[in-house]
Order: C-alpha cells, then sequence, then structure tokens
C-alpha cells in the first residue's frame, strides 16, 4: 500500500506551522534557528511530494539547494549563537534588540 | 606632406623640453632653443607648403590623422591636421613672425628672472595656435582656440607682482569666456544638425543637402560671436588695450599678429556656411567697419606708445571682418598676413624704444630718438607707411583692396573705412613725430624724476589722470620712478636712469630689419593685377566662393580717395605733432578715456553688477535654492523619524511582519486562483 501524496502534504504542511508558530512565540535563539530549520525541511518535503507526484526531477534538485543553503545559514547561524552566549549567558531574543531604530 | 607633424610636434617638443630642462638650460640658452623649435615648425611649414604647390589646384588637400580623439556615441572626432593652402597659409605666417619674435624675446627678455617660463610658455602657444589653424575640425580648433586664451591670459599677467599685470590677464580671460561660449553653442548646433564637427564633413553635406537659412544664420552669428571675443571686435574689445601690460614680445606675437587674428581664420573657414547668411554677413562687415572706426578715433589720443598700437590692431581687425562680411575673404586673409607683419614690427619697434628709453611707455616723454636708435627709426618708418597705406608698402595693397569690396557690399561701409584709413594714417604719423621727430624730451623728465618722485608723480597725475585707467598710470609713473615698468629688463643696463637711450642688441634689430623688409614687399603675394593675385588663387579652393567683381574704376576712385586722404591726414600728423606736444582739441578727454566705455563697465559693475550679485547670492541661492535642498532634507528627516519606530529591534516582530506579509500575498494569490 502506498501513502497517497496529499498525507505527505499535510504532514509537511503541520511541520511548518509548529515551525512558524514556534519562531513567533519561543525567545530562546536556539529553539527559535530550530524552528527555521522545521520550516525549511517541510519545504524539503513538499518539494519531494510534488517531485513525485508530478514525476519531475526538478523538486528534487531544488531541495538540494536548498539543503546546501540551510548547511550554510547553520553554519553562520550558529556562529552568531554562540558568539552571543558566550557574551550574556541567560540571552532571549528579547535581551538582543539594540539594533532598533 | 609629413613634415605638417613637425609643424605642430615641434613646438609641443620644445614646451616639453622647457618644462624639464628649462630652468638648467637658463638664459639665454632656454631662449636659443625655444627659438630653434618654432625656426624648425617654419621650416617644416616651407616643406609642407612647398609639397602642395607641387599639387594641382583641385588636389590640395591632405588629412594628417594623430588618433582618434573622442569615439563617444555618435560623435567621432579624430586630432588630424587638414593640410589644404588656407591652413598652410596660416601656419606659415604664424610660424614665421613667430620664430622671428621668439629671436627678438631672447634679447629683450634677457635677464628676466622667469625668463625659460617665458620661452616655454611661447612654444606652448605656438603649438595651440597651430593646432587651432591646422585642426580638421571644431572641437580640435576649440582646443587650440581655448589654449592660445590661456597662454594669452599667462602671458599678458607675466609679470604677475605687479597688481595691474594680474588684473589685466583676468580681464582678458572673463572677455574671452563670453565669446567661447558663443563658439561652443555653435558647435552643439552644427553637431546638432550635421552629427559631426569635421569640417570636410559639414561642408559637404552643406554641399549635397544645402542649409536653412535661419540654421547657417544662427551658427554663422554664434561662431562670429567667438571670433569677437578672441579678435577683441566691439563690444568684446575692452581686453585688448590692457592685454599690453604683458611682455612687449608677447603683445606682437599675441595680441597683434596671431592669436587676435584666430577669428578672421575662423570667419574664413567656415565661409560656406557664412555664404549661406547674408544678415550674419551683414553684421560681421558691420562690427568690422564700426570697431575699425570706433578704435581709431580712441588710438589718436593715448599717450602710451603700446596702447596706440593696441587700439590700431583692433582697427586693423575691423578691417579684416570688413573684408570677411564683404565677402572677400582672401582681402581679409591678405590684410592680415601684412597686418603680421607691419603690427609686429610696430611692436617691436616700440618694445625697441621701451627698451632703450628704460622703461618709459609715455610718448609725450620720448621723442628725437632718430638720432640715437637708428635702426628701429627706420624700420619703423617702414611700418609706418605701410599701416598708413602708401603705395608700395604691403598695407597699401591688402586695404586697398578691402576697400573696393566694401564699395561693393555698401558705400557706407566703405566711407567708413576711408574714414579709418584716414584716422590710422594720422595718429601713426602722431606717433611717429612724438616717439622719432622733434626735439628729446627724456632727458629733462630723467633729470626731474631723479630730483624727486613726488613732483614727477603729480605732474604725471595731472597730465595722464583722466585719459588713462589706474593701471596705465601706475605703468607710466613707474617708468619714470625708480622701479622699472617692465621688472623684466636686465637691472645692469638700468643702473643710469639718466644714461642716454641706446639702440637694442642685434636679437633685436634682426627681426626688425626682416619685417621690415616683409612690411615693404609684403604686397606682392597678392597684387590686385590679373594673374599677380597669388593669394586669392591659391585661397580659392578652399574658400569656394567667388569673390564679387568690383569694376576697375571703382578701385582707381577708391585708391585715389584714400591714398589723398592719408597723404593729407600724415602732413596733418606730422605738421601738428612736431610742435605740439599736448592738445586739449585734439586729445578730448572723452577720447583720452576711450569713449568711457570701461568707465561705464566698471561703473555697470559696481552698482547694479554688485546688487545683482547680492540678489543671486542672498536671495536666490541663500533662500530659494538652499531653502529646497534643506526643504528636501527636512522632509526626509521628519519621516524618518517617524518610521524609524517600526524598528523595534525585537526579532519575533520581524518574523511575524513577515509571516504576515507571506500571508497576504498567499491570500492574494489564492483569491486570484479562486476568482
Amino acid at each position: 500500500m502506498t501513502v497517497p501524496g496529499a498525507w505527505y502534504l499535510i504532514l509537511s504542511a503541520l511541520v511548518f506551522g509548529i515551525g512558524a508558530v514556534g519562531l513567533l512565540i519561543r525567545r530562546n535563539v536556539l529553539v527559535m534557528f530550530m524552528c527555521v530549520e522545521l520550516m525549511l525541511n517541510a519545504v524539503n518535503l513538499t518539494f519531494v511530494t510534488f517531485a513525485r507526484m508530478l514525476d519531475d526531477i526538478g523538486g528534487q534538485a531544488a531541495v538540494f539547494f536548498v539543503l546546501v543553503v540551510a548547511a550554510a545559514e547553520v553554519v553562520v547561524g550558529l556562529g552568531i549563537i554562540v558568539a552571543i552566549f558566550r557574551r550574556r549567558a541567560d540571552a532571549t531574543a528579547d535581551d538582543l534588540h539594540i539594533l532598533k531604530g | 606632406m609629413n613634415a605638417a607633424y613637425l609643424i605642430v610636434g615641434l613646438p609641443l617638443a620644445g614646451f616639453a623640453l622647457l618644462v624639464w630642462l628649462g630652468r638648467r638650460l637658463g638664459d639665454p640658452l632656454a631662449g636659443w632653443l625655444a627659438t630653434l623649435v618654432a625656426a624648425g615648425a617654419f621650416a617644416a611649414s616651407v616643406v609642407t607648403f612647398a609639397a602642395l604647390v607641387g599639387k594641382d589646384d583641385r588636389h590640395r588637400l591632405a588629412i594628417k590623422q594623430i588618433l582618434t580623439w573622442v569615439p563617444v556615441g555618435g560623435l567621432h572626432v579624430n586630432a588630424a591636421l587638414q593640410i589644404d593652402p588656407l591652413s598652410v597659409t596660416m601656419a606659415l605666417f604664424v610660424t614665421g613672425v613667430g620664430s622671428l619674435i621668439h629671436l627678438y624675446a631672447i634679447g629683450y627678455m634677457k635677464g628676466d628672472e622667469r625668463f625659460s617660463r617665458f620661452f616655454l610658455l611661447l612654444n606652448l602657444f605656438l603649438f595651440s595656435m597651430l593646432c587651432l589653424v591646422m585642426a580638421d575640425s571644431f572641437l580640435f580648433t576649440f582646443l587650440g582656440w581655448e589654449g592660445v586664451g590661456l597662454c594669452s591670459y599667462q602671458l599678458i599677467s607675466f609679470w604677475f607682482e605687479r597688481n595691474s599685470a594680474a588684473v589685466a590677464g583676468k580681464k582678458a580671460f572673463v572677455t574671452n569666456r563670453v565669446g567661447d561660449f558663443g563658439f561652443m553653442i555653435g558647435m552643439f548646433l552644427i553637431f546638432n544638425r550635421f552629427g559631426s564637427l569635421t569640417y570636410r564633413t559639414v561642408f559637404a553635406d552643406i554641399g549635397a543637402n544645402g542649409l536653412a537659412k535661419g540654421t547657417a544664420t544662427a551658427i554663422a552669428l554664434l561662431l562670429f560671436l567667438g571670433a569677437v571675443g578672441k579678435s577683441a571686435q566691439l563690444p568684446l574689445y575692452v581686453w585688448l588695450p590692457d592685454a599690453m601690460e604683458g611682455p612687449t614680445p608677447v603683445s606682437a606675437l599675441i595680441h597683434a599678429a596671431t592669436m587676435v587674428t584666430a577669428g578672421v581664420f575662423l570667419m574664413a573657414r567656415v565661409s560656406p556656411i557664412l555664404q549661406l547668411a547674408p544678415g550674419a554677413r551683414w553684421t560681421v562687415a558691420i562690427v568690422g567697419a564700426l570697431t575699425a572706426l570706433f578704435a581709431a578715433t580712441i588710438a589718436c589720443a593715448q599717450d602710451d606708445i603700446k596702447r596706440v598700437l593696441a587700439y590700431s590692431t583692433i582697427s586693423q581687425l575691423g578691417y579684416m571682418f570688413l573684408a570677411i562680411g564683404s565677402s572677400a575673404y582672401a582681402a581679409g586673409l591678405f590684410h592680415m598676413v601684412t597686418h603680421a607683419f607691419f603690427k609686429a614690427l610696430l611692436f617691436l619697434g616700440a618694445g625697441s624704444v621701451i627698451h632703450g628709453l628704460h622703461d618709459q611707455q609715455d610718448m609725450k616723454k620720448m621723442g628725437g630718438l632718430r638720432r640715437w636708435m637708428p635702426v628701429t627709426f627706420v624700420t619703423f618708418l617702414v611700418a609706418w607707411l605701410a599701416i598708413s597705406g602708401i603705395p608700395p608698402f604691403a598695407g597699401f595693397w591688402s586695404k586697398d583692396d578691402i576697400l573696393a569690396f566694401a564699395w561693393h557690399q555698401s558705400p557706407a561701409l566703405w566711407a567708413i573705412g576711408v574714414l579709418t584709413a584716414g584716422l590710422t594714417a594720422y595718429y601713426m604719423s602722431r606717433q611717429v613725430a612724438l616717439v622719432f621727430l622733434g626735439e628729446a624730451r627724456w632727458a629733462e623728465h630723467n633729470v626731474a624724476a631723479r630730483a624727486g618722485a613726488g613732483p614727477a608723480l603729480a605732474e604725471e597725475g595731472s597730465q595722464a589722470g583722466p585719459a588713462s585707467t589706474p593701471a596705465m598710470e601706475a605703468g607710466a609713473v613707474s617708468g619714470g620712478a625708480a622701479t622699472g615698468a617692465e621688472p623684466g629688463a636686465g637691472p645692469d643696463e638700468h643702473a643710469g636712469h639718466g644714461a642716454p637711450p641706446h639702440e637694442s642688441p642685434w636679437t633685436m634689430a634682426a627681426p626688425l630689419v626682416v619685417l621690415g623688409v616683409l612690411s615693404l614687399v609684403g604686397g606682392v603675394i597678392n597684387l590686385p593685377v590679373h594673374k599677380l593675385d597669388y593669394l586669392t588663387r591659391w585661397l580659392e579652393p578652399v574658400i569656394g566662393v567667388a569673390e564679387p567683381h568690383v569694376a576697375t574704376g571703382i578701385k582707381w576712385m577708391s585708391f585715389g580717395v584714400t591714398l589723398a586722404l592719408g597723404v593729407v591726414a600724415i602732413g596733418l600728423g606730422l605738421s601738428i605733432w612736431l610742435r605740439t606736444v599736448y592738445s586739449e582739441t585734439l586729445e578730448p578727454a572723452i577720447l583720452r578715456r576711450a569713449w568711457l566705455v570701461d568707465d561705464a563697465l566698471s561703473a555697470f559693475v559696481r552698482k547694479p553688477g554688485t546688487a545683482m550679485a547680492d540678489f543671486a547670492a542672498y536671495v536666490v541661492d541663500k533662500e530659494i535654492i538652499d531653502g529646497a535642498v534643506n526643504g528636501v532634507g527636512g522632509v526626509v528627516r521628519g519621516l524618518g523619524r517617524r518610521l524609524r519606530r517600526l524598528q523595534t529591534g525585537y526579532v519575533r516582530n520581524y518574523a511575524l511582519g513577515v509571516a504576515a506579509g507571506t500571508a497576504v500575498i498567499l491570500g492574494y494569490i489564492v483569491f486570484r486562483a479562486g476568482g
């Protein structure tokens, strides 16, 4: 029995929603960062699903780009987060608002 | 024909060499180098001329590419030399007269502390002037045009320690700018109409497709405005008399023989355009005639030996424009060449006198110099007869030529020209009588000056006071007093002011003699006889306009009237000024002050000019322009102050913004897809 494509899409929508809501409501920088990863991977899942449903390799190729960019983003993002925690032990995202206008 | 490259290349090389080595070469080697270079350019001109003569009439044209200069969009201008009878004629006389004046300057500038700088500038001037006359496009001509303007400025204010010289240089530069704008706008019009600035392309286009009268008139008048500035015609002539603050070789080379004739050359160059614009031609002729008369009247009442010659130059340039306006281009150029000979000679003679009299420039304090300076005297006499139009001297032929054609254009213009010819003969005779004949007045003056500067100054002030500008007074006063009016002259020869006048060294005398011979026989290049009018026939392929035919009877009539008037004027001038030294009736104050033009100008600048500048500075600039700029800044700053609150610094706000934005866009797409 094959799982219908719609289920994958529903799953990815759920994961994306969890990621988006998490990003909006959580204050811990590390958790917010993980939420961003959730959203990225949810999108990857839709790409793969559509690639299979439409029988088009293009979707899978896009996933590779997303993976590469995500990896690069992790490197930069984690670097920034580590730097932040070096300066202040218990920083939340709201404490980091010195760049306000 | 490749010698043409040398014509412009040599002066440029001389300039570059003098920039590098000038100071080390010093006095007089730097001068000799510059003279050699000028002479080399002259030799190259002769070679080019010979090559051109060797061809037949219709093929006397060669273009020598130097480099691709401006390759922008639709505008392609090459720096190229156009070798044709007109440009070679100009190159010949520019380098020829230029070499002689270079040689003269070696003697004249001896002992000047900026000796090498002087020759460096002279060579740069020569280069610019040759670019101007040999260019194959308006733009390249304009480059030379500005180059000679720059050199003229530098050389007028060569002795910049003297305030009057610095001011005169500025005046020349600023006045020339007015004309240059005319030239530039004229060029823009030409490019707009023809899409090219190359002479050949433009004239070929005119030949093939014609040109509307209105466009032709506009272009011709704008270019004429440029010529008016450069050639010191009404109303932009005011800079030339003041330009006499420069060293005398400069006055001779730039402000008499070559640069000021650039306007005449330009008009001759664009003769195909001018020929399509009768209105513009009338303007040129009328401006020329009026300037000739106007300047001649002023020259009758000046005391400064160089100032008389300066006004005389303006007047003679007026003749040339009269010829151009009467469609007699060859006659105008003929007068330009002969004028270069005798006017350069007059200036160099005046320089020799100034030099010999230890920087005295006031003619009222000269007299009787024929015994002391025989070479200068004899050559000056030749130039005097030439400019007065006495046959067989060079000036006679060219002036008579112009007057005949002026009659053809309009008898009124002819009458003005003849009157001017009479005035010319008169004021030149006055000058000769005051400087070389009569009794010596310099000795008593020198004694008075040595006895005490005070009384001498007072006497100066009362005599020259209303007549001349402050600049002139300063020159005249210091001429008699301890400091030299021309600080360039060697201090060794000027130790004793009471010393008798002396004849100039051979480097100064030799050019005088050569120019004297040329002024005597220069007329042969264009005799008004069939088959002997070499210059006219030589220039014919370039001008492309047949000269108007003037009946032989008219020529004889014009010749007779002019000659009679000239002889009478010479007689009058000599007989009056041999005995008189100062005369209120013959030198009315208004003429001494040059028809009050300079006073009117400075009054205008002082009152309404200052008010206008104040209005522009404190109302227009400060309130309106600054207000607009500050207003824009204020609006942006206020907006920014409000909008900066959007940047809270909280990541969640930004994330919410992104999410909301995405939701809106998604909603819109879904709505569109659904609808």
